[in-house]
């Protein structure tokens, strides 16, 4: 099948091996992807700061774009609860309520994509290293993804998954929530890297780009060896 | 501009967060309550679907508020039940104060209560020279102390053994000691005398049954049930969201409430009171009065999206599982209610422009939502909350760059350019980065910036495709 993709804008500038990783995978799999270079980004920091109508100026150009794709798959929790939870409610009663619900049931998880959609979990990728899974908040929560990155995770050669403390606890990202109140952001930071520092991991993996941005930042101010990665990285090691 | 709640919720935050003996006390505590919750969770046949059963029980109880508080008044006054209708905390203060000058009390004791801490009520009566004491024993530690609760369940979770040992004996003039029985005593001691001594016992309520006209209360200690009965008057305070309608709820709501508030099965102690001493009794108080609290929760009930939020039966779980709350601490919060419930309705019990700080602090992780026994969409209120202020024309700074941001991400063209420039600016940051001038200070103070990649997405995707 013909696979839109949506790359998020940070994952764009600052992560771009995560998306290359995504189409290795996809390509592998024998599908064609597709990308829309004109669409940015998804919205989602103007809507969590209350700007719902800067939000939604930005998530037309999305819904647009995105209206004849077959599917779309984002490589992140948070952008794609953003477009499947969160679009329909800033699109209440707007003439594109329509085409925002119809994306809306189109749009996966890039995890979420492999393992329900397509029902692939083994890459026949190999990663030689101990890891430890972090479950981003909105993929977890709104998009109810728990057990998809593991089931990916698990089918990896030579990769040893060990679960930290405290698994389902938020990391503190946040969007704008780790600038407006740096402080509180940063004691969930630590509580987080404290519990995946515990489990003597080499590698921190998530679904999500956006809160190992902040582990990072965390880990590297630190000087610990431990690395993030984002799941898209490791399954792409074939 | 930023409130002065809002100056000092961030200057708590900030000392509070970088305490890390408080870190790992909160930590410490919650674990023992985590796991006792989770055993008792998973003794419910389905707990999901006790959630449901609930949410919907209180979803009739709060869209059917005039016909259910009524019943319960109306069953109330049938056995002699003085029932007032306060609208406001004015109003609810006054009718106690009166009362008390009324019947010449002295000395009042209390039961816990939450929405007498809501209407500032200890404050009151001791400045009119009544002598008021708190019956449950966290609150009347943190009475000792001179401070508010820390949290709606546990007020003194925030204090180690050895610090209530000092305390008491500073206070109470009882030797040192780390055994909790032996302080436990020490308040018993002191606390019996006063039960017998006081003239008024004022208490809130768990539950309020509409079918009954009774209030249901739930404890461990047995405290409340000694200050609704040995006193000659009990005066109830609660807020009109407790109601239920039937005497049947409470099988579910009982164990549901001692389940994710305390970690129990059922609490020790459970009374059900419907009225003062009927003739040929021989115990319990000669008056009970009942006093409803509306204090803008109606404000709260017109509010379609958000009406949910007075479903909360103050359980104290979306406290428990909140890393912000444990990171913070309850007293940081500078509100009656803590935590994402208090997040949620604090704004619009006391104004939305005082109180947005607080849906803005949060990382919406959603862990509260999940938590709600009685499934009240809490995260999402807090987005409600963020969207609801700035249409207040609070937050015009975000908006302007907000618009910008759109204006940018709608422009591929422009994009491109500020990227290019952003990389630029990133060698230069990099000279500052984490230093006292440096703009990206929120960010880099703890944290490394993240890099810029050489090659974006987008240019890996055109040199592929040409």
């Amino acid at each position: 099948m013909t696979i839109s993709l949506f790359i998020p804008c940070f994952i764009d500038q600052l992560f771009p091996s995560v998306g290359i990783s995504v189409v290795r995978i996809l390509e592998k799999l024998g599908h064609k992807v597709d990308f829309d270079e004109s669409l940015v980004c998804c919205g989602q920091p103007a809507f969590n700061t209350g700007c719902w109508n800067e939000a939604r100026d930005v998530a037309i150009r999305v819904v647009d774009g995105l209206k004849n794709a077959e599917v779309v798959v984002i490589p992140s929790g948070s952008c794609g609860a953003m477009i499947r939870v969160f679009y329909p409610e800033i699109f209440k009663g707007h003439p594109k309520q329509e085409a925002a619900l119809s994306l809306a049931h189109k749009i996966y998880e890039f995890s979420e994509f492999l393992v329900d959609r397509l029902g692939v979990v083994d890459l026949g990728s190999r990663f030689p290293a101990k890891v430890t899974f972090h479950n981003g908040c909105h993929g977890l929560r709104e998009l109810r993804l728990k057990q998809q990155p593991r089931q990916l995770l698990r089918q990896v050669k030579e990769l040893t998954l060990v679960e930290m403390d405290d698994q389902t606890s938020c990391c503190g990202f946040g969007g704008t929530f780790a600038v407006k109140f740096p402080m509180i952001s940063t004691a969930m930071g630590e509580a987080k890297c404290a519990s995946a520092l515990e489990t003597g991991a080499d590698f921190l993996v998530s679904n999500d780009s956006s809160c190992l941005m902040h582990l990072q930042g965390l880990l590297s101010r630190k000087k610990e060896k431990l690395k993030s990665i984002h799941l898209a990285e490791i399954l792409a090691s074939f | 501009m930023s409130s002065i709640f809002e100056s000092q919720f961030r200057a708590s935050a900030t000392k509070l967060t970088a305490d890390l003996r408080h870190r790992s006390l909160i930590r410490k505590a919650l674990k023992g309550y985590e796991k006792s919750r989770d055993e008792k969770k998973a003794r419910f046949q389905d707990w999901e679907a006790a959630r449901q059963a609930a949410a919907e029980t209180k979803w009739e109880a709060i869209n059917h508020l005039d016909k259910y508080l009524s019943e319960f008044a109306d069953n109330l006054a049938r056995r002699g039940t003085k029932v007032f209708w306060a609208s406001t905390a004015e109003e609810a203060r006054n009718y106690i104060l009166n009362l008390a000058r009324e019947k010449q009390a002295k000395t009042i004791i209390k039961s816990k209560t939450m929405t007498s801490e809501e209407i500032h009520l200890n404050e009151v009566l001791a400045k009119a020279g009544y002598e008021v004491v708190e019956s449950d024993l966290g609150e009347f530690i943190v009475q000792l102390r001179d401070e508010a609760p820390y949290h709606l369940v546990f007020p003194a979770m925030h204090l180690t053994r050895n610090e209530i040992s000092h305390l008491f004996h500073e206070k109470l003039g009882s030797p040192e000691t780390d055994n909790p029985e032996e302080l436990t005593m020490t308040v018993r001691r002191d606390m019996r005398i006063r039960y017998c001594k006081a003239d008024i016992g004022i208490s809130g309520a768990n539950f309020a049954v509409a079918e009954t006209g009774m209030i249901a209360i739930t404890e461990n200690e047995g405290n409340a049930r000694l200050t609704t009965s040995l006193p000659k008057i009990h005066v109830a305070l609660l807020g009109i969201e407790k109601v239920l309608p039937k005497l049947s709820d409470l099988a579910l709501f009982l164990p549901m409430l001692a389940t994710v508030g305390t970690g129990q099965q059922l609490t020790c102690y459970n009374s059900m009171i419907g009225g003062p001493r009927q003739p040929g009794e021989t115990d319990g108080p000669e008056e009970f009065h009942v006093i409803l609290l509306d204090n803008r929760r109606t404000h709260l009930l017109a509010d379609a999206e958000q009406r949910d939020a007075l479903h909360c039966i103050r359980c104290g779980a979306c406290l428990n599982v909140c890393p912000i709350f444990r990171n913070v601490g309850g007293q940081t919060y500078g509100t009656t209610y803590q935590g994402p419930i208090g997040s949620v309705i604090t704004p619009h019990l006391r104004g939305l422009r005082d109180w947005k700080h607080l849906s803005f602090a949060s990382s919406l992780c959603g862990a509260c939502t999940e938590a709600c026994p009685v499934k009240i969409d809490l995260h999402h209120h807090l987005l409600q909350n963020r969207r609801n202020a700035v249409v207040l024309g609070t937050g015009k700074l975000d908006r302007i760059a907000f618009r910008g941001f759109a204006f940018l991400v709608n422009h591929p063209g422009v994009f491109g350019v500020a990227v290019k420039a952003g990389r630029l600016v990133q060698r230069l940051h990099r000279l500052i980065a984490s230093s006292k001038i440096d703009p990206l200070r929120a960010w880099t103070a703890s944290r490394e910036a993240p890099v810029i990649a050489k090659e974006s997405f987008r240019q890996y995707w055109k040199s592929r495709h040409k």
